[in-house]
């Protein structure tokens, strides 16, 4: 990995954990919320079907927690196991965007059903 | 004046490899633990290398690992660092050994070199002398910054007390990173673009934890660590084009 691309791997994991912070937190309260009269499917889908509200924030929820754990585990790997190199980081973005894709679907999923 | 003795466990080898040998030292009051090597060196075994020269922590050349940490041993009172009587000295971590107490401190300084750590005169990039001199007020925050970590001569304590050096041998490690910072913020500096390319990435300052053993060891109480993150934040906002 170019020093360059670490810089921008880094900042990607910075910002998108300053996002993380609040999504969570709204996640968080969004469950304490949806519960209280007893977990449904059709409350769910009551919340989110049509709302482009709620799929982007759990379109944007998804792909920034997909960058944050991969580029995480990344280091982790590097550090723990010495998976370091281009193939390595191709991967890693690749697990990423995969997991955000994942996540982006279930939203759609939600939003369309 | 004599007052016991000492039980002084000393690594003794090469590159190859090497083992822990026994030593009994006559205790004394107001003794460094470089007088306990010297000791060993002068009146037991005089094939034990180590290095030391200015006696007085000006210079940084005799640091070790004593009982575990790394440490000047010439600012070090046995007093303070004895358990039971005993010490146990090794070469500093994360070098190579070349016999005995003394390590190969090349990879070291080849690190501050591949951080950029000479200083390229803005208006001189030939190093010549510029014609005038640049005035640097003292209160201004990067002379401050700079000022910070001016005073490291290059011991060597951080680097064996760092983790990430060990983990990864191409981590540029504490020392190198903390002279690229006092670079960063001279204003008199040309390179301040290639020098912070340089340094960021997995090999820079972008693969420290912040766990700051650099800064709880640096015998001058520089503070390596913060140094790191003020990379960090300059690299950050360089990427959206913020010069800071």
């Amino acid at each position: 990995m170019s020093t360059r691309g670490g810089t921008h791997l880094w900042v990607a994991q910075r910002v998108t954990a300053m996002f993380l912070a609040v999504a969570v937190l709204v996640h968080l309260a969004t469950i304490l919320v949806a519960v209280r009269g007893g977990l449904s499917a059709a409350e769910i889908l009551g919340r989110t079907r049509g709302s482009a509200a709620w799929l982007a924030f759990y379109a944007v929820f998804a792909l920034a927690a997909g960058l944050h754990g991969a580029i995480g585990l990344r280091g982790i790997a590097a550090e723990w196991l010495g998976w370091r190199g281009r193939g390595f980081d191709a991967a890693w973005l690749t697990i990423g965007l995969l997991t955000a894709i994942f996540g982006i679907y279930a939203a759609l999923g939600l939003y369309a059903a | 004046m004599e007052q016991g003795t000492l039980r002084v466990s000393v690594w003794r080898g090469d590159a190859a490899g090497g083992a822990p040998q026994f030593y009994e030292v006559p205790a004394r009051a107001n003794q460094t633990v470089l007088d306990v090597v010297t000791h060993i060196q002068r009146e037991i075994d005089p094939s034990l290398a180590y290095r030391f020269a200015c006696r007085v922590g000006m210079c940084g050349s005799c640091a070790m690992e004593v009982n575990g940490r790394a440490r000047w041993t010439c600012r070090t009172h046995v007093k303070k660092v004895a358990q039971d009587g005993t010490l146990e000295l090794r070469p500093l971590a994360n070098l190579p050994v070349i016999r005995d107490l003394a390590t190969d401190m090349a990879p070291f300084f080849d690190k501050w070199a591949r951080a950029r750590g000479t200083f390229q005169p803005k208006d001189a990039p030939d190093g010549a002398v510029p014609a005038e001199f640049h005035i640097v007020p003292p209160a201004t925050p990067k002379r401050q910054a700079a000022d910070a970590g001016i005073e490291c001569i290059g011991c060597g304590v951080c680097y064996a007390s760092c983790d990430i050096v060990a983990w990864n041998p191409e981590y540029l490690g504490p020392a190198a990173l903390n002279r690229a910072w006092t670079l960063v913020n001279d204003v008199r500096d040309g390179a301040r673009q290639e020098r912070l390319a340089v340094v960021a990435g997995d090999a820079g300052c972008h693969a420290c934890h912040s766990t700051q053993s650099c800064t709880e060891r640096c015998p001058k109480g520089i503070d390596p660590s913060g140094a790191i993150a003020g990379l960090k934040r300059t690299l950050f906002w360089n990427v959206f084009g913020v010069s800071r």
